[in-house]
């Protein structure tokens, strides 16, 4: 409930100041990254640049292009499956639960928790032997795999708002199992499908264990190649700056479009919440 | 209600997820533990048919009490004190942010969106700012100069310093009095809700392992031949900060979800009875919000315990005082092609998350019902 009298000017003073305090990253990056790499020196990294030089967004954009092109590729597909099979088990394990589906509910969520650190060996091995190690198609088979637990809680809770009576209905007019899905739930499925969808993208664009161990330097996303960039030593840091936000630029952005959405997932991510 | 052949159809799609599932969580993670107990690595790990003996726990005896396991430790010592700190700070801030916006007059979608912004960033772009920002001479050490002030000194992430130092090899003998005073409060509590016999049980125990710890027996299970330093690495501090700053507007908005859902009848009931705003917010309101406390320190311990991504962008995976077994586990199986000790460090991480985990999904699951 919002504050009344004089503690009302103190709290919106409050949240300005804060609100500085956490874009001050920002304000680093932006103004790093139009420097020139010169003008770059510890002692005035936080003065304004002398004139906007956006060659080093230039020069990012050339060194990252394949990799972003490969995050695209990895995060839509990988996102677009994902998203398709949590929506089915969700729909199955909100309407249509079977014998044991109580216990194989959460069995499925653990997935989502495991440190993958713990099936990182096996999964290597696995890739390896079925010729899957270190391109795209093998990364899009993880994301996917691991990406089910979260799809499918997120539409089983979708979808258990949608009144039983409804598909009872549906069944007396003769749907079946498919009919319902394709020409009942589905219609309904917009809302879910772009929190899922919004919350995969995101995921598999920022992950990064599984980038930097199973793919190939020509396969590997843009995680991959910013943390290579600014990892290595001779690089001037108005390049990784501006490689900062070229990798961040697609998940802000649909944050800021999307984010009523977003948070929704964030939220639901958290079981109870 | 619903057809056999539907039940059976249902059933048969979602099989193949079922099955993938079981064979990339459970049976990796059977493979893992496998492989944990042989003595994979080195050459065998490169050849087609490597020769592979088992070795039983070895590989654990050696990360927790042997010569070669000393950065394990530390990299467990600082896990554990990263986790501790980050979930804490976190928690404050998220707690402190979402009041704050509950009380805002205007402009709360504004804030709102720039303190949950980072969530949406990498923490590999997130870790790569950072970097920038806590370099030892630039970065946030300069701010204090821009406003004329002199400039911080302070080493945040390649500070050697340590803090709070203990001996490994005496950690049975502090487990004993952390146990003795555990006890020891609980008897207290319990004495208090005039439960004397539980009471006195308990403070007979913990007079035992008192006696225990002080005649220097416990001192003497010394799981090391050698006394062997760790501590809390200050290094770790700059990981704290730039992971609070991402996450920190998640439990912001855990909070002021659950601010949300609190009926306003229970406010207004409370200001009839005479309660000032803060007792409100104290005594109703904060009271509320337990559950989402709960689930915010599970949610983000099991992010801390397997923190990786942020501490590879910030300080690169060879840099020691900021090392987490983690990072230690990336190195050792795909640098070092030591698969079994690789192994055996992700199953100790598996402990470790699942400890949290397992109440917590199991709880969340039996709660809801067949919701």
């Amino acid at each position: 409930m919002p504050a009344k009298g004089a503690t009302r000017l103190f709290v919106q003073a409050l949240a300005v100041l804060l609100a500085m305090v956490y874009l001050i990253p920002v304000y680093m990056t932006i103004v790093t990254s139009l420097k020139s790499p010169e003008e770059i020196s510890h002692l005035a990294a936080w003065s304004l640049p002398a004139s906007a030089d956006w060659s080093s967004y230039s020069t990012a954009f050339r060194k990252f292009a394949p990799y972003l092109k490969n995050s695209f590729v990895l995060a839509t597909a990988a996102t677009l499956l994902s998203a398709s099979m949590g929506a089915i088990n969700g729909y199955v394990m909100s309407k249509y639960p079977f014998p044991g589906s109580r216990v194989v509910m959460p069995l499925i969520v653990f997935g989502m928790f495991i440190p993958y650190q713990s099936i990182l060996v096996p999964l290597f091995q696995f890739l390896q032997k079925a010729r899957l190690y270190g391109g795209l198609p093998g990364l899009i088979v993880v994301h996917v795999v691991y990406g089910l637990p979260i799809t499918t809680l997120l539409f089983r809770s979708f979808y258990a708002e949608i009144p039983d009576e409804l598909l009872g209905a549906a069944r007396i007019d003769g749907a079946g199992f498919a009919g319902i899905f394709r020409y009942l739930v589905l219609p309904l499925s917009g809302p879910p499908f772009l929190v899922v969808g919004i919350w995969q993208f995101t995921q598999i664009w920022n992950e990064f264990l599984f980038a930097v161990t199973l793919a190939r330097p020509d396969a590997q996303p843009i995680t991959v190649a910013l943390a290579n960039l600014a990892g290595g030593q001779a690089v001037s840091w108005n390049l990784p700056m501006a490689g900062s936000v070229l990798a961040a630029l697609p998940t802000v952005a649909i944050y800021v479009l999307l984010g009523r959405y977003f948070v929704r997932g964030l939220l639901a991510g958290a079981l109870k919440g | 209600m619903h057809s056999r052949r539907d039940e059976l159809l249902a059933i048969l799609v979602i099989l193949p997820s079922i099955v993938l599932l079981a064979i990339f969580v459970y049976a990796f993670i059977g493979q893992s533990i496998k492989a944990s107990v042989t003595d994979w690595g080195q050459q065998a790990a490169l050849s087609l048919n490597p020769e592979i003996h088992r070795v039983g726990i070895q590989n654990y005896k050696d990360l927790f009490t042997g010569f070669l396991g000393m950065r394990f430790r530390q990299d467990l010592t600082s896990m554990i004190f990263f986790t501790a700190l980050f979930v804490v700070v976190a928690l404050a801030v998220g707690l402190g942010l979402a009041t704050l916006i509950d009380h805002l007059v205007w402009g709360e979608a504004v804030f709102r969106t720039i303190f949950l912004f980072p969530m949406s960033l990498s923490f590999v772009v997130t870790g790569t700012i950072w970097r920038w920002l806590l370099q030892p001479r630039g970065g946030i050490n300069q701010l204090p100069a821009v406003i004329g002030l002199p400039a911080g000194q302070f080493l945040w992430l390649s500070s050697r310093e340590q803090r709070l130092a203990f001996d490994w090899a005496a950690l049975p003998h502090y487990a004993c009095w952390m146990l003795a005073i555990t006890l020891a409060v609980l008897a207290w509590a319990n004495l208090r809700r005039v439960r004397p016999k539980t009471a006195r049980m308990q403070a007979v125990g913990a007079a035992a392992l008192a006696v225990l710890a002080m005649s220097g027996i416990a001192r003497r299970l010394a799981i090391l031949d050698f006394p062997e330093i760790h501590g809390f690495n200050v290094a770790i501090w700059g990981v704290v900060i730039a992971a609070v700053w991402q996450q920190s507007g998640y439990t912001m908005a855990l909070y002021l979800a659950g601010l949300r859902t609190i009926p306003d009848e229970l406010r207004e009931a409370a200001r009839v009875d005479g309660a000032s705003r803060f007792q409100i917010y104290r005594f109703v309101e904060l009271p509320m919000l337990t559950p989402i406390t709960v689930s915010a320190v599970v949610i983000l311990g099991h992010i801390a315990l397997k923190i990786f991504d942020l501490i590879f962008a910030m300080a690169g995976p060879d840099h020691a005082p900021t090392s987490v077994p983690a990072i230690t586990m990336f190195l050792k199986t795909f640098r070092g092609n030591e698969f079994a000790v690789g192994s055996a460090i992700g199953v100790v991480l598996l402990v470790l998350v699942s400890l949290l985990i397992i109440p917590y999904v199991a709880t969340s699951f039996r709660e809801g019902g067949d919701q």
